[in-house]
């Protein structure tokens, strides 16, 4: 009898779509993984020592990491002060601001980066005239890196922002500035030593989605014709079969510990969408 | 410079200089975001004589190429917004009101974190690793369950095969949705309801689901948007041999493939559309549950 109550309180079907959703999950890993180690039986991580002996893997891979670290100090740059700003004193522009971060979930990768491209690829004149005030930002590299981080923030904006602006709705921002204020702070300081510290979990958590996001790009980065490391996965996997799976799976760890990280300072979830 | 205490009064609302505070981010959306867009925009309604026309977006509708296009990713986007809303639902059920341990939960949403921003190239890759015609699923079923998927037809390189592939970020995204959803469930309602004598079947059925189904709708709009701008684990996976609209503009963008730059225009705004409609209909959706789930 006793057997039987609990069998029946025993909840099978919950069990069997977590056991299933489970396999989806970590199959198509294990796959990778084993694969990766199956080039050489005498040496299992021969794809790995070829992949991290590769100078192009270490170069594109860095410049990734490069143009992530570009994008979230200019994000932070961009955010927080206009987060701020519209707590404090505007908070009117909430709405338009709010649409617009929200509006790279409408306006896809592949579409930013064509129309940016559409733009930018014509040189600046003075209206009306043929006075070429600037050479087209796709012609030179510097040029080339402003459009690439600058698409890595619009797509990375709705995650900072929301990361950013949460962050300062847990904080009394109104009465650290006043406090602030009192102490003779100007604005500068206010932000940087202050509400930054303070929303600092926030920040970091917004920073690591944000590296998700950008680090294995392949979009942007391939129609702005960048070296990075999302391009240079996508090549590899045409010519090569085993370093693609054991870089995959690295890639793979990279956005665990990213997420990782994020709930251990934020204990909340992260969630990103737009690599796809 | 101001003083802060200032800010709560009325007079300091309607000043202009306040909105200088914005201006860095209003221009960056500018340059960046609104701009490309609008561009676009305005480029789909020129013919290539740089005159205005119609007819780019009337051939959007006429032209068999960008027809099937639209078809084929709308296609894939139900399909998978569908299948992964459904499981992605009963997981989520499973490990809030399903009644399995609690720490198996938090498991579940991280990892759910993890594989909905796991895509692109590494995912397809996996992919073929796993079912691919070498791949380790692919010979297991043979080796163990004598089954040659390939033999009965299945390729990871078509249709079912990428609606796979999207599944792994599609269900752990309404995962992340509905969790929290399902934690607005109210005991009380459940025990009200058995206190009526009410089985199982009818609570969920009368109670939870209608409040429940905003918000599931709601997400699946969210997921078949998610799907429909999908471009690298497309392209990684068949190289451009499965015509969705994202793979058609990239083309375009490579090379004027359309034969009339305008049409490419054209289709990239029908996509905005597509998902600007999607969100909207998810924001509505998700409104009309707040009322129930808070």
């Amino acid at each position: 009898m006793n057997f039987l109550t609990r069998l029946r309180r025993f909840p099978f079907w919950a069990w069997f779509w977590f056991i299933l959703g489970a396999l989806y999950f970590i199959l198509p890993l294990y796959a990778t993984f084993s694969f990766s180690l199956s080039w050489d039986p005498a040496d299992p991580f021969k794809a790995y020592e070829r992949s991290f002996g590769d100078s192009r893997f270490w170069n594109s891979f860095l410049y990734s990491n490069m143009l992530a670290l570009a994008t979230i100090l200019a994000s932070i740059i961009l955010v927080v002060p206009t987060a701020y700003w519209i707590r404090l004193r505007l908070p009117q522009a909430r709405r338009i601001v709010e649409f617009l971060t929200l509006m790279p979930f409408v306006v896809p990768a592949i579409i930013l980066v064509f129309g940016m491209i559409r733009i930018y690829s014509t040189p600046f004149t003075i209206p009306f005239t043929d006075i070429v005030l600037m050479q087209p930002l796709t012609n030179f590299r510097a040029g080339t890196n402003i459009l690439i981080v600058a698409g890595y923030m619009v797509l990375s904006m709705p995650y900072m922002y929301r990361s950013v602006d949460t962050g300062m709705r847990t904080v009394d921002i109104r009465t650290l500035t006043e406090a602030a204020q009192s102490l003779g702070a100007n604005w500068f300081t206010i932000i940087t030593r202050v509400i930054l510290p303070n929303i600092r979990s926030a920040l970091l958590s917004g920073a690591l989605l944000t590296f998700a996001i950008v680090v294995g790009e392949v979009v942007l980065a391939s129609f702005l014709g960048v070296s990075a490391f999302g391009p240079y996965l996508f090549l590899l996997g045409q010519h090569r079969a085993y370093e693609p799976a054991a870089l995959s799976f690295v890639s793979f760890l990279l956005t665990w510990l990213a997420m990782g990280l994020i709930q251990l300072v934020s204990g909340g979830q992260g969630q990103a969408a737009g690599a796809h | 410079m101001a003083q802060v205490s200032n800010s709560s009064g009325p007079m300091q609302a309607t000043s202009w200089k306040v909105w200088l505070g914005v201006v860095p981010f209003f221009l960056f959306a500018v340059l960046f975001l609104l701009s490309p867009s609008f561009r676009l925009l305005t480029a789909s309604f020129s013919a290539p004589d740089g005159s205005f026309t119609f007819d780019n977006i009337r051939q959007l509708f006429t032209e068999p190429l960008i027809v099937n296009s639209y078809r084929l990713s709308i296609q894939i986007s139900a399909v998978t917004a569908l299948g992964g809303g459904i499981f992605g639902f009963l997981l989520a059920y499973s490990v809030t009101v399903g009644g399995l341990p609690k720490p198996l939960r938090s498991i579940l949403v991280t990892f759910s974190g993890v594989a909905s921003n796991f895509a692109g190239v590494p995912l397809a890759f996996a992919f073929v690793a796993t079912l691919g015609r070498q791949g380790f699923m692919t010979a297991i079923l043979k080796d163990v369950f004598n089954v040659d998927m390939y033999e009965a037809g299945f390729n990871l390189y078509s249709f079912a095969g990428l609606s796979l592939v999207y599944m792994y970020f599609q269900f752990p995204l309404m995962v992340l949705i509905m969790a929290p959803a399902l934690d607005g469930l109210k005991k009380e309602w459940r025990e009200a309801a058995e206190n009526l004598g009410a089985n199982t079947t009818q609570y969920w059925l009368r109670i939870a689901m209608p409040v429940l189904l905003p918000s599931i709708l709601g997400a699946m709009i969210l997921l078949f948007g998610n799907a429909f701008g999908a471009y690298a684990t497309a392209y990684a996976l068949t190289g451009g041999r499965l015509g969705l609209v994202t793979i058609q503009i990239g083309a375009q963008i490579r090379g004027d493939v359309l034969y009339n730059p305008g049409l490419g225009y054209a289709m990239a705004v029908g996509m905005v559309i597509i998902m600007a409609v999607s969100l909207g209909g998810y924001s509505w959706l998700q409104s009309k549950t707040e009322r129930w789930l808070k």
